[in-house]
């Protein structure tokens, strides 16, 4: 379930695909949408205006559950909670904040017109 | 480039190959491993763990991908069949030949079997592979009874596993007592009864004469004439090194078996190295991890360029939880440095026994054992490895409360040297000078930069101890602020929301807070909103813990459970089939919960709005299971229908849960009513508990199951119905305003200055003057109750979050489940 979900870098993009309304989203909060089978977590960060996508899954116990997770700072780092055991990723590099090995997978958002881009590669 | 050839691929050898990446990449060395078993290293000291899940990847050391990834070549399912020093080659058993320039023997050890008759029958096993579990495994589906040779560590893991499969276990052991090398009588006799307690009978001095049977055993029999009938026999005596090699090689061998190794770890060929339980090191063989690492790491050093680093023996100190039971035994356990004086505590009921020995002249400790309660073990180790002075009276060390001193001062007297973290080699001193060398001191980021506290975690609370008195020292106040985002405690919180009428996360954290909030914080804060306001909790959804994001409570695998509020525990025929016929409807798994209530689980994420509306039409109102809020008011059948009972429990357990129903507090709140002293609704259990007397109530209160358990204090007695609410309005509004978050009212009262008495003046006496303040402010919250649920499937925008997929309306694809008995349950973590 794991190897499907690779980072995409903004430079890698070679396509977007629209998902969803701005207006869909909940206030510093995420969803989940199904892109080509993946499952993919897309935040919404109010405060400093920013979104960030990431994989669904939270490597720890291979759980869908990361777009339900809550959202914070780790100083600068913007980062995500998973609701299972407190795991916490980087919503910029994808890295465990943890200090543990398992990292998640990032990808690219846009936002034009009101809806919501991921970026494909 | 030199040639490094690993044989043998277990945690030795896996650790041996991480600590040389570290220190050397592929152009220094060029290394392969040789693996006898088809699956790279895994860790054999949780194997039992393989029993619960049957998956070798999660007892993988790491993932093939890593030795890739690092630049290392592993041959699994090869043995390595001779050593020709001469041409520095190796040869393995299907022809291949390997030259090197350096070879490493890290083919641990094999099971020891004794020359019993009949040890080949069909039915006998060895416990040491994932292969042995396997067949193990298969075997028992066929049998009912199953016993294990050996009463060592080993051997009583084994019965665990066993006992695990669901069999009839027994152990057998030859000593008088349990793992006879690490404790004593009285010890072995503690971890006995404790283990029998859990259903494995234990059989000792017995001496093995013969395992009986036709092809397949179906027994053992004893020398003493006895004999016990059995239908499998895992056999776990001790380990023999795997040294095959040496003979041919012209290796020599220690008195025990074992490469011969010097204190470089080199056997008496200077290129070919020993590590781990192949190696004999002044002839003795270490069957632990510890040991084997260290050895790697002199090998690694000597490699890179480090001569100096030697292994100079290990410590045989060990601490672990067997079958549930904490066991540690460390330095010189069993006394028997001349003229030591043992001092022992033995607490039968909670079944604890600790001892330690201390030299003849009463001013070291040279080791010890504790049983059922090793939470000393990492302080008396370091006493014992330090050589620290005793405290004045020695026997504070193993008795009870006074510990904290000693620990505080331990703490304090340890050298920088010591060793805190034995995983990765952490010193305290190196902890101290990461906490000095950071700006912001954070605890997170002390382990992570150090690795403290990152491996089995044993250490962590020395880790804190350390962290705290180290910012002690450097003249900091440790104050239990919420969290890097707001310099403010709880309580100091709560006032500034009420006083300042504030009203939304975003407002609280843009006036007093910096930065935008994490997980610690926004649920912290949602509760102390929803305590304070009582307003929709889903008005700000995305501050709340997953549970109350979705009104609750999620489960393994991502589906949620659904527990409806039923008062005092009673409930019509009517209502029991329409909780039926809900959960027939979604295939819910239904279980009766220990707060009288009944539990669906299984439910998915897009069902919940449909199951609610369903139950809502059916009269249940929201239950608050997934909340820090107000569970369960729980109730004996009292005296409507109990020839004992002295008033109408059920009665008034119905009317306190509704009155606090939806009342969120900083941990959950549960409570009882009994309705005479036999107490069968468990009052003295909970976080308010009211027990019928003569004439009105007994009050009592802070008392909890759980981790820790604690009984009820009595806060008033012989009350009636109209005092015993106003002292729980005042009682449990104090404590939604004073205590930290997440603690239970038994950790608040334990924290609280005064304690009981205090308590006591607060609530019943009005000392502060606050008593109709805090009457008030609970008549507020219950006046603002509404049924979440019922609000929330009214409120299209919000129900429109309850899916799992924002963009289709498919259920999570990933979410298993398998049946169970005649329900389901989530398959298991993977």
């Amino acid at each position: 379930m794991l190897v499907q979900y690779k980072t995409i870098k903004p430079e890698e993009v070679s396509a977007w695909k629209m998902v969803l309304n701005e207006t869909d989203f909940p206030e510093n909060g995420g969803l989940c949408v199904s892109v080509d089978g993946l499952q993919i977590a897309i935040f919404k960060f109010s405060r400093r205006d920013e979104w960030y996508a990431t994989q669904n899954l939270c490597p720890h116990k291979k759980q869908m559950i990361l777009s339900r997770g809550l959202i914070g700072a780790h100083g600068e780092e913007p980062k995500v909670a998973c609701p299972f055991h407190k795991k916490t990723f980087s919503l910029k590099t994808g890295k465990n904040l943890n200090g543990d090995e398992c990292e998640i997978a990032t990808y690219p958002v846009k936002i034009k017109d009101g809806k919501v881009y991921v970026g494909y590669a | 480039m030199k040639k490094v050839l690993v044989i043998g691929n277990g945690m030795v050898s896996y650790k041996f190959c991480e600590k040389l990446r570290s220190r050397a990449d592929g152009n220094q060395f060029e290394v392969k491993v040789f693996g006898e078993e088809t699956i790279p290293a895994y860790d054999r000291v949780h194997l039992s763990e393989y029993f619960s899940d049957q998956s070798d990847e999660k007892l993988l050391m790491a993932p093939r991908a890593w030795y890739e990834d690092n630049d290392i070549e592993l041959v699994t399912g090869k043995l390595v069949t001779q050593i020709d020093r001469e041409n520095k080659m190796i040869k393995t058993h299907t022809g291949e030949k390997e030259s090197y320039d350096y070879l490493i023997l890290a083919t641990g050890s094999r099971a020891m079997v004794p020359p019993i008759e009949g040890v080949n029958k069909k039915g006998v096993f060895v416990y040491r592979t994932i292969e042995d579990l396997t067949q193990i495994i298969d075997f028992s589906r066929k049998v009912k009874r199953g016993a294990v040779l050996g009463g060592g560590l080993l051997g009583l893991e084994a019965a665990k596993a066993l006992m695990d499969l669901k069999l009839e276990t027994q152990v057998v052991e030859f000593a008088p007592r349990l793992m006879p090398r690490q404790l004593d009588e009285q010890g072995s006799a503690m971890l006995k009864s404790k283990i029998e307690a859990l259903g494995i009978e234990i059989l000792l001095n017995k001496n093995t004469k013969e395992i009986i049977g036709n092809g397949k055993l179906n027994g053992l029999e004893f020398t003493d004439g006895t004999r016990l009938d059995t239908d499998m026999l895992v056999i776990s005596c001790g380990i023999v090194s795997r040294d095959e090699l040496a003979g041919k090689a012209g290796l020599e061998t220690g008195p025990r078996g074992g490469f011969k190794v010097n204190e470089h770890m080199q056997t008496n060929d200077p290129d070919i190295y020993a590590i781990g339980e192949a190696a004999s090191f002044n002839g003795m063989v270490y069957g632990l991890v510890a040991p084997g690492y260290d050895m790697a790491e002199v090998v690694v050093k000597r490699l890179t360029g480090d001569k100096e680093h030697l292994f100079k023996g290990a410590d045989m100190s060990t601490k672990l939880k067997l079958i549930g039971v904490d066991v540690g035994s460390f330095g010189d356990a069993l006394g028997e440095t001349p003229g030591c004086v043992p001092i022992s505590f033995e607490d039968k009921n909670a079944g604890i026994y600790k001892r330690v020995n201390i030299s003849a002249d009463r001013k070291k400790l040279l080791g010890g054992i504790l049983i059922g309660d090793a939470d000393d073990y990492g302080m008396l180790l370091q006493f014992t490895k330090n050589g620290m002075a005793l405290p004045p009276n020695p026997e504070d060390l193993i008795l009870g409360k006074r510990g904290s001193a000693v620990a505080g001062g331990g703490m304090d007297d340890l050298p920088d040297s010591t060793q805190i973290c034995s995983c990765e080699d952490v010193s305290k001193g190196e902890i101290i000078q990461a906490i000095k060398e950071q700006e912001k001191p954070d605890l997170q980021q002390v382990r992570k930069c150090t690795g403290a506290g990152t491996g089995c975690g044993a250490c962590s609370p020395m880790v804190g101890d350390i962290y705290a008195a180290t910012l002690q020292s450097m003249g900091k106040v440790v104050r239990k602020t919420l969290c890097a985002h707001f310099d403010y405690t709880r309580q100091e919180l709560y006032s500034l929301i009420k006083v300042k009428n504030v009203r939304t996360f975003d407002d609280l954290l843009d006036e007093y807070g910096t930065g935008d909030g994490c997980e610690t914080c926004k649920p912290a804060v949602a509760s102390l909103l929803a305590s304070i306001w009582n307003d929709k909790i889903l008005k700000q959804d995305t501050i709340q813990d997953t549970n109350d994001r979705f009104l609750a409570n999620i489960q393994k695998g991502g589906s949620y459970s659904v527990v409806p509020r039923v008062p005092g525990g009673e409930i019509t025929p009517d209502k029991l089939i329409a909780i039926g016929a809900v959960a027939k409807r979604y295939g819910l798994y239904t279980k009766i919960t220990g707060g009288q209530r009944i539990d669906l689980f299984g439910a998915r994420l897009n069902d919940l709005p449909r199951i609610w509306r369903e139950l809502i039409d059916a009269g249940f109102e929201s239950g608050h299971a997934y909340g820090k809020a107000l569970r369960t008011v729980k109730s004996c059948v009292g005296s409507t229908w109990c020839r004992f009972g002295l008033h109408d429990s059920v009665s008034f357990a119905i009317e306190i849960e509704n009155r606090y129903k939806g009342l969120r507090s900083p941990h959950k709140l549960k409570g009882a009513v009994s309705g005479c002293r036999r107490e069968c609704a468990e009052a003295q259990s909970k976080d308010f508990g009211l027990i019928a007397t003569e004439i009105g109530y007994n009050l009592y209160v802070c008392g909890n199951g759980g981790t820790n358990p604690q009984h009820a204090k009595l806060l008033a007695g012989d009350i009636d119905e109209k005092t015993a609410i106003k002292y729980l309005d005042r009682f449990l509004m104090f404590y939604i305003r004073t205590a930290e978050p997440l603690n239970r009212t038994s950790v608040w009262l334990n924290k609280l200055e005064g304690g009981i008495e205090y308590l006591k003046d607060v609530v019943v006496n009005d000392c502060l003057g606050i008593g109709e303040e805090l009457e008030k402010d609970m008549q507020a919250l219950i006046a603002a109750y509404h049924c979440e649920w019922k609000e929330a499937i009214n409120d299209e925008k919000m129900m429109s979050r309850f899916r799992h997929f924002a963009n289709v309306d498919d259920y999570d694809p990933t979410q298993q489940f398998v049946p169970m008995r005649e329900m389901k349950k989530p398959a298991d973590w993977e």
